[in-house]
């Protein structure tokens, strides 16, 4: 019967056409933007933009070259009877000055994009339009961040607590190795170095939370360096600041250096601080940083000596 | 006695490590018990391994990189499959003082122990050949510089069995690389392999620039040689100019490491930014020396199977210089991050993207060159075209890095990590394998099978997609570089498309071990019998294939470019040859036997030896004095042998 | 049919060709010496990086002595009189050998040899002395940086020297053949390579360290 006959190919078709669905649709799941392609504050926003805008611009002479190639090397195959061959090019100044022209151009626009872009969006510089910025330095260890707020007298690991819509004024080092605070969401990264001080300007504009990490590898507790931005309204940041100075205990010498020893995957903690606690890390005279503990190293399962 | 070296250097309680090792030594084993048992030491000792024949060494640097592919393709298949496997709660299989070591391994030998050998083997193959001369200005060092190298790859790889290797990234930066942070032998290991590797890369790039320069047939002007050999000089002057900034800051970090010295610590006076900048001086030179021979390879390769000359050799040599000029003023592109200031930023990522200028110029070129022409899609020219496809995406992506505020948000991210591998994959590996098919006729005397080169064509093709084109999007998504755990489960579905790109090009190399396999076993049927399989342009295809040890009885003359072109269509018949003596080196053990006691020194330094490390390099220089007493090198080759040898007899 | 352009089909005879790179391989002693010098160009780059690297140290002295603490000028000026001069009887040796006069090639190449090694001797008690005072290598970065350079630098008049023995040997044992005199060229060469290195060291990290 034709019914019966035409059934079970239609099920094969759609047999065979399940598998690669489901591998679509699952693929669209990783597809949804986040991380710098879902800005938060202006920082990440104008430098979304910027990707967005080069990319076109390149892809203007990209996509055309990479079709010509492709429509080249099928057209001109020797097996094709209609392509006109010839010999030898002979030189064409007018053909030079364009194949020339297209990519210089190009660079030159690019250029301009680069200066401005740069100055624009530099690390350093207040966010434009903002005043009465939130201090807030940042130490890396191994293998946490920890955020201290002078202005405030509190610190935290591994959690950021911002107010939406106020710039902050990030200076940042390393207790250890070079690391790289970075959170997608809000824009620019940045190197955290021993013995030196890095500047950051960054803007939730408004609440929620972000991921943040370090970008520069660092060690065996690398993956879990990663803290979490929360951009609450500022009423709320003053309930935290208030409870975090009264309920957390005191980042003195010794809590620091109980601190400073490697550990990761270390759960968001809050503690009272003192406002020069960032200078005498970059100083190195806090306990415990700028030079490695005894421990820092894995277990070696196989070294001489 | 033996420094810190001691049983606990073997791996006994890591199965990983241990079990691979052990493969790789019974392979070994069965490689020397098979040579043996065959007899075949004698003919390899005179023919191989104390061969100062550039056509001899470059095929050795090439099964040296090709045979590294296998290692550090497969630290890449255990980095794919960990970060597929270790997502959210899973913790994978190889825990991060694994895994930290596998990333660092892996770049550190798919750049200096692929990547370099690979490119430097076909330049030293077919580099004299297209020149027309009969070997390079030094051939003695020639030889030194290949076992010099070979010895980086025997340390880099006895780090898998006795001891670790470093866990620092390709890299090394400090202060993780430091003794403070790195106490152990990895980043002994990774210093002082290559720093040994590193002395033969530098005499190579004399051997060259020399050779190029002051050693060409009568009559090949500058602007007659092929752009090969153009990219040729050119990337060897850039190892010349940029190799002694590595030595230089290689010395210091190990000054740090060995004598307590301040150079890069975080303390007393140590500045780290400083080996960023010193370290990617060298850097970003490498990698224009990995990519203009590749390019130089493709400007042979597109005329040669369009059955056209190349358009505008002179604009393809300009661009090849102002690429070979502008490498040393970009260099802070890949720490834009660092913190140096608008200014500074704003000038180098200008002048990373003006180097675009001439790498899209080149790519015009080739295009208008395949423009009316005939194309015959041989292994080589699929390749080819893949190349200029793929390279220009990576360019694209390279070119948006070169954007400072853009580059503070992909940064040291899988975006990063796409774009290098676009390039390096795209351009270096695609161009060295297409070299390999081009020139093993003219170094083997047969072709190899097309079919199996289509295969694993597409299958680098396609692999390298699948495996990098997911991690563009998750650097976007805010994944970093060298991760052990995966934090973010709606990552999976790319990582798991990556790992099936990189199981795909596993594929693509068993086509190639295939490929080989099947001609050498066909290869009566397609044996190279005119020496000019491709109607080729340039002059090593006027000579046999494999052409005789002194490459040409008589130096050809030259009168154009594509010289052989021109000669086969000269229409006239070519007068009778004239027979003079030449003069062509003796072989020598110097290279072999140096290289030996530099990897005894090189050992006994990083474990701290220090009678034998003494010792070792006390034999060395002894060696290399010993072998620079006679003065009498060569050996003479009457005119009359000369005419019988290039009858048949 | 093919139509190459003036441009890329010259008719230069090949004879006539020779300054543009079209005579043929070049003699050996043209390749060997070139070799050297780009030999000699790459080792100038490690000392540039040696200097970079001193450039941004030097005023790292993690609270210890600096330059102007601890150089003894007297005793660099001497050293520096003596590597000039070894670089004036060596050139004099070079001119005796290629006229052909072994006896007096070897009076200078003594003669450089003990100038060299006085160098050597002087630099080596002035970083004994350092090391002494508690100045070594390891107590700051802007003295790790002054060792190696300079130390690098010594270490190239020692390697420098030991090669001389060997060379004079060869002159010796096999004459003022070819091949010796060009050994002997490339020596010359990497002699007042030294020189040049040394009036940079000491004038960027003597001359300044002090009287900056």
């Amino acid at each position: 019967m034709r019914g019966a006959a035409v059934l079970p190919q239609r099920s094969g078709y759609a047999r065979l056409l399940r598998w690669p669905a489901i591998g679509a649709a699952t693929l669209l799941t990783s597809c949804a933007p986040a991380g710098i392609l879902d800005p938060q504050g202006p920082i990440a926003a104008a430098e979304r933009l910027l990707l967005i805008n080069s990319t076109a611009i390149m892809l203007v002479v990209v996509v055309p070259v990479i079709l010509a190639t492709l429509g080249c090397a099928w057209w001109y195959r020797a097996s094709n009877p209609h392509a006109s061959r010839s010999a030898d090019e002979s030189y064409e100044g007018r053909v030079e000055f364009v194949v020339w022209s297209i990519p210089a151009l190009t660079v030159i626009l690019l250029g301009g994009v680069i200066w401005i872009g740069s100055h624009q969006l530099d690390p350093r510089a207040p966010i434009a339009g903002t005043s009465d910025p939130l201090r807030v330095d940042v130490v890396a260890l191994d293998w946490k961040w920890l955020f201290i707020y002078p202005d405030k007298g509190v610190a935290a690991v591994n959690q950021l607590v911002i107010p939406a819509g106020t710039p902050i004024q990030f200076r940042l080092t390393s207790a250890t190795v070079m690391n790289s605070f970075f959170v997608p969401q809000l824009g620019s990264q940045i190197y955290a170095m021993g013995g030196m001080t890095t500047h950051l300007n960054l803007m939730a504009d408004r609440p929620g939370e972000f991921p943040g990490f370090s970008a520069n590898y660092s060690g065996a507790g690398f993956p879990w360096m990663r803290f979490v931005v929360k951009s609450v309204p500022s009423g709320d940041f003053y309930a935290w600041v208030d409870q975090a100075r009264s309920s957390g205990s005191a980042l003195d010498d010794a809590g620091y250096a109980a601190l400073a020893k490697p550990s990761r995957d270390v759960p968001p903690a809050t503690y009272r601080a003192d406002s020069d606690l960032f200078q005498r890390v970059v100083d190195q005279t806090a306990a415990g940083s700028g030079k490695a503990n005894a421990d820092v190293t894995p277990p070696m399962h196989h070294t001489g000596g | 006695m033996l420094g810190r070296l001691s049983w606990a250097a073997i791996p006994t309680n890591e199965p990983l490590p241990l079990i691979s090792g052990a493969v790789v030594g019974l392979v070994i084993l069965a490689v020397l018990l098979l040579i043996t048992v065959k007899g075949w030491w004698p003919y390899l000792w005179r023919e191989w391994i104390t061969s100062v024949d550039h056509k001899r060494i470059g095929v050795m640097y090439t099964v040296l990189g090709l045979v590294m592919l296998v290692r550090g393709y497969s630290d890449a298949i255990m980095m794919r499959t960990q970060q597929a496997i270790a997502i959210g709660d899973a913790q994978g299989y190889l825990p991060p003082e694994h895994y930290d070591q596998i990333f660092s391994a892996h770049g550190t030998i798919m750049i200096f122990f692929v990547a370099m050998p690979l490119v430097i083997g076909l330049m030293n193959f077919a580099v004299p050949l297209q020149l027309g001369v009969r070997d390079v200005a030094f051939p003695v060092l020639n030889s030194v510089s290949f076992w010099l190298t070979a010895t980086g790859a025997l340390l880099i790889n006895m780090s898998l069995v006795i001891g670790n290797f470093a866990r620092t990234g390709w890299m090394g930066y400090p202060p993780l690389s430091e003794l403070a942070f790195s106490p152990d032998v990895g980043v002994d290991y990774y210093l002082w392999s290559l720093q040994i590797s590193s002395v033969g890369t530098l005499l190579t790039g004399i051997n060259f620039v020399t050779t190029i320069l002051k050693l060409r047939a009568p009559g090949m002007l500058y602007m007659r040689m092929p752009v090969f050999c153009w990219t040729a000089l050119c990337a060897n002057m850039l190892i010349v100019a940029a190799f002694p900034i590595l030595t230089a800051t290689f010395v210091m970090l190990l000054l740090d490491r060995y004598l307590g010295m301040h150079f890069f610590t975080n303390d007393v006076g140590g500045n780290q930014m400083m080996y960023v900048n010193l370290f990617w001086a060298w850097g970003h030179p490498e990698v224009y020396i990995l990519i203009l021979p590749a390019f130089g390879i493709y400007s042979e390769i597109v005329p040669t199977f369009s059955g056209k000359g190349l358009f505008s050799y002179r604009s393809m040599v300009l661009a090849t210089l102002g690429i070979c000029v502008l490498s040393f003023m970009v260099w802070l592109h890949h720490f834009f991050t660092m913190g140096a200031g608008a200014d500074v930023n704003s000038f180098f990522g200008i002048m990373s993207s003006i180097i675009a200028v001439p790498t899209g110029v080149k790519v015009f070129n080739w295009l208008f060159t395949m423009f009316r022409g005939r194309i015959v899609f041989t292994t080589p020219m699929l390749f080819s075209v893949g190349f200029i496809v793929t390279f220009v995406i990576g360019g694209l992506t390279g070119v948006l890095l070169a954007v400072p505020p853009v580059d503070f948000v992909v940064h040291n991210s899988a975006f990063l990590v796409a774009h290098f591998h676009n390039v390096i994959i795209g351009g270096v590996v695609f161009g060295a394998l297409a070299g390999v098919n081009y020139w093993f006729p003219k170094a083997f005397g047969f072709k190899l099978d097309e079919r199996w080169g289509h295969a694993s064509f597409w299958c680098w093709l396609i692999g390298f997609y699948l495996a990098f084109m997911p991690l563009y999007w998750l650097g976007l998504l805010g994944m970093t570089r060298r991760l052990e755990h995966i934090p973010d489960p709606a990552w999976r579905p790319m990582l798991l498309v990556a790992e099936a790109g990189a199981i795909i090009i596993f594929v693509a190399i068993l086509c190639q071990v295939a490929q080989l396999y099947v001609s050498i076993r066909t290869r009566d049927q397609r044996r190279d019998l005119t020496g000019d399989p491709w109607n080729g342009r340039t002059l090593e295809w006027s000579t046999t294939s494999p052409p005789p040890a002194y490459n040409f009885a008589v130096l050809p003359k030259v009168e154009t470019i594509d010289a052989f072109w021109h000669m086969k269509h000269a229409g006239r018949a070519a007068p009778p040859p004239v027979y003079e003596a030449i003069e062509m080196p003796h072989n020598s053990p110097a290279g072999f036997i140096t290289a030996f006691f530099a990897t005894i020194m090189g050992f006994s330094l990083i474990w701290h030896i220090w009678w034998l490390a003494i010792l070792g390099f006390v034999a060395a220089v002894f060696v290399v004095l010993i072998a620079g007493w006679s003065i009498e090198r060569d050996e003479a080759i009457p005119a009359a042998e000369l005419a019988q040898l290039e009858r048949g007899g | 049919m093919t139509i190459a352009t003036t441009l890329e089909r010259t008719e230069v005879p090949t004879e006539l060709a020779r300054g543009r790179g079209g005579g043929g391989p070049a003699p050996k002693r043209v390749v060997v010496a070139y070799g050297f010098w780009i030999f000699i160009l790459s080792d100038m780059i490690m000392f540039s990086a040696l200097f970079a690297a001193y450039a941004v140290l030097h005023g790292n002295t993690a609270g210890g002595p600096s330059g102007a603490d601890l150089f003894n000028m007297r005793s660099v000026f001497i050293e520096t009189m003596c590597l000039l001069l070894s670089s004036y009887t060596c050139g004099l040796g070079v001119l005796s050998a290629e006229r052909g006069q072994p006896a007096l090639f070897l009076v200078f190449a003594v003669l450089t040899f003990t100038l060299g090694a006085a160098f050597l001797f002087i630099e080596i008690n002035e970083f004994a002395g350092m090391i002494a005072k508690g100045a070594g290598p390891s107590r700051s970065g802007f003295l790790s940086s002054f060792f190696t350079l300079v130390g690098m630098h010594g270490l190239h008049v020692a390697s420098g020297l030991i090669a001389l023995i060997y060379l004079v040997a060869q002159v010796l044992v096999q004459g003022l053949r070819a091949a010796v005199l060009r050994r002997l060229l490339c020596w010359s060469l990497f002699w007042h390579a030294l020189d040049i290195v040394w009036v940079g060291v000491f004038t960027l990290v003597y001359l300044m360290g002090v009287y900056h």
